[in-house]
């Protein structure tokens, strides 16, 4: 017996549905090259965002873990919190330390699944050099879920709008005594090796780092090993820093960025990751949450989540569940 | 100071020559095999390790924590001293020990790059403070415990106060003091781990640079930063008993001795109350 009411709610429910899915088809692909398959969907009409809980996801237990540093807490937050709303049993474990052990822990099954980023998983995970990362997100995140599968049995789901990768950074100060080059090839002709560098002690020896400034862009500024990033430019120890392109910082407009345009640094899209137990977890449904409540995450979005733990000091906890309700996820 | 190390190899279209690591190697034999031969780099472009690498590092390392080292002692044995002489200031010698352990020292590299910048100093200063505490207490200490009738008859032999100090207290409290500067000198080659978080190479490198090193590298220099404390705490160790005055020695190795040679307790049994 069917309720009248209720069959007109699910009527409405489609069409909406079948509305937005219409509407975002053409224009998502134009311009979010990296999302990739899958993805499409609910998004843009507020309405059809809302994430409902399922009763068919009652009693599916998923455990969501990520690194310990500001962005992987928020994504991590928010991936849990999603999957909450919509009907998981969800535990989170989101203080696993570096990508080594938050890997580890998923082919254990300790977790079910945590947010990585492509071009780490790929060098650090299955040996990749970074010289050989396909400098093509869409190509690189394919290479990622294809080996992940293959070797671990483990899911890379559709990758996210923005990405973390590095980015040379300095004040805007320093830009405008240089004449603001846009590029990081006008920067090196203009900065040449007198002015210094800072990024933290591994960069010295990575070729997507301080190498690659010495080969791909000819630049040879002197490096200061440090972890102070923008500090170091606050206080006058370096005249550029690496900093990564999401930094709450840069969502301040005290730093000039300059663009890779030698394309020295490879893509590192974020990608959820989920082990088998996982994928069994979530199915369909749960799929579907994760790409949808990533979908709205643009460079732009996550630097000012990261601000406002970074900077603002705000709980994680509480950036993910303001975002969830901004963009209309949750009520 | 220390510059940046050249490396051999290097990048370019024909990569390194130097070999892959083996990936089916177990993780000791991997971290022996980095200390002892050049590997590419995990990231891929450079040759990393082996003993070249590792002596340049532990080069570096060494004279960072001797620097710190050397600074700590100039700076708290004559304070330790004289405050054990006038026998005041306890609770200051005490005190500082215990803020010292408080204080984390990577707090404190962040804290002295405001003052100092970047650099060999910043690290400088930083283990000095972590190698202040353990010798203030025990110069302190060993002073304090000094026989107070040595010091009475020294006294009364007219020598002066400065002078009870150099020639009577400071000789019998060098193995307490000594004891101090071991356990100092411990904790700072253990620490200087932390130097390249401010532009100081050092043994911590290929432990702070794992996409570098990988986990041969950062066992392997783990493994030879635990070697390199061990040596520093046996040489201590040795120096400590050298500098011991026969007198002092009389309790622990009298004994066997007097078993053999009963003259000697008798001496001995002199220079204890002496």
């Amino acid at each position: 017996m069917t309720h009248p009411i209720r069959a007109v709610t699910s009527l409405l429910a489609v069409l909406l549905l079948s509305v937005a899915f219409a509407a975002c088809g053409g224009d998502d692909e134009a311009e979010q090259q990296p999302a990739g398959e899958g993805g499409g969907g609910e998004t843009t009409e507020q309405s059809a965002n809302l994430i409902e809980s399922d009763p068919a996801n009652e009693g599916k237990e998923f455990t969501v873990g990520s690194k310990n540093f500001a962005e992987q807490y928020v994504l991590g937050e928010i991936y849990a919190q999603a999957l909450e709303a919509a009907g998981f049993t969800v535990r989170k474990q989101l203080d696993l330390g570096s990508e080594q052990v938050a890997y580890r822990q998923l082919k254990r099954g300790n977790i079910n699944g945590y947010p990585e980023y492509s071009g780490t998983a790929l060098t650090s995970f299955y040996r990749v050099k970074i010289d050989d990362i396909p400098r093509d997100p869409q190509e690189s995140y394919e290479q990622l879920r294809d080996t992940a599968a293959e070797e671990d049995n483990i899911t890379a789901l559709p990758q996210t709008p923005f990405q973390n990768t590095y980015v040379v950074t300095s004040t805007t100060e320093t830009a405008e005594e240089l004449g603001n080059p846009e590029t990081i090839s006008e920067l090196a002709e203009k900065a040449g090796s007198d002015m210094s560098i800072s990024g933290f002690p591994e960069c010295r020896q990575r070729t997507d780092c301080l190498l690659g400034l010495n080969e791909t862009y000819n630049w040879e500024p002197e490096f200061v090993s440090s972890e102070g990033q923008y500090e170091d430019l606050d206080q006058g120890q370096a005249d550029f820093t690496f900093g990564f392109s999401t930094d709450g910082s840069l969502a301040l407009d005290k730093y000039a960025t300059y663009e890779d345009d030698k394309q020295l640094f490879p893509p590192y899209y974020v990608t959820f990751l989920v082990n088998e137990d996982g994928m069994e977890a979530l199915g369909e449904s749960g799929q579907q949450v994760i790409e949808q409540v990533q979908e709205p995450l643009t460079e732009e979005v996550m630097r000012e989540l990261n601000s406002r733990v970074q900077i603002d000091k705000q709980e994680p906890e509480q950036v993910a569940r303001d975002y969830l309700r901004e963009a209309g996820f949750t009520e | 100071v220390i510059g940046v190390f050249a490396q051999a190899g290097g990048g370019g279209g024909g990569g390194p020559d130097c070999p892959s690591p083996d990936p089916q190697a177990g993780a000791f034999v991997d971290a022996f095999d980095f200390i002892v031969s050049q590997r590419e780099s995990i990231s891929g472009g450079v040759c990393v390790g082996g003993p070249g690498e590792l002596w340049d590092l532990g080069v570096s390392h060494m004279s960072v924590s001797l620097a710190a080292m050397a600074l700590a002692i100039v700076l708290t044995v004559p304070i330790g001293i004289w405050l054990g002489h006038i026998g005041k200031g306890e609770f200051l010698a005490v005190s500082v020990s215990n803020i010292g352990r408080a204080v984390p020292t990577l707090a404190l590299l962040a804290f002295f790059v405001a003052f100092v910048g970047i650099g060999f100093t910043n690290v400088v200063i930083v283990l000095t403070l972590l190698a202040i505490p353990p010798i203030l207490t025990n110069t302190y200490v060993g002073v304090r415990q000094v026989d107070q009738e040595a010091v009475n008859a020294a006294r009364g032999m007219g020598l002066r106060e400065g002078q009870i100090a150099r020639r009577v207290e400071l000789p019998l409290a060098l193995p307490l003091i000594f004891g101090g500067i071991r356990t100092s000198a411990v904790a700072v080659v253990a620490t200087a781990t932390i130097a390249p978080l401010a532009n100081v190479q050092s043994l911590g490198n290929p432990i702070l640079e794992p996409q570098t090193y990988g986990n041969a590298g950062q066992l392997g220099a783990a493994i030879v930063i635990a070697v390199i404390t061990l040596i520093t705490d046996a040489g201590l160790g040795l120096a400590q008993r050298g500098v011991t005055p026969r007198g002092l020695k009389v309790s622990a190795v009298g004994q066997e001795k007097a078993r053999r040679n009963p003259f000697l307790t008798l001496t001995s049994r002199r220079s204890e109350t002496a």
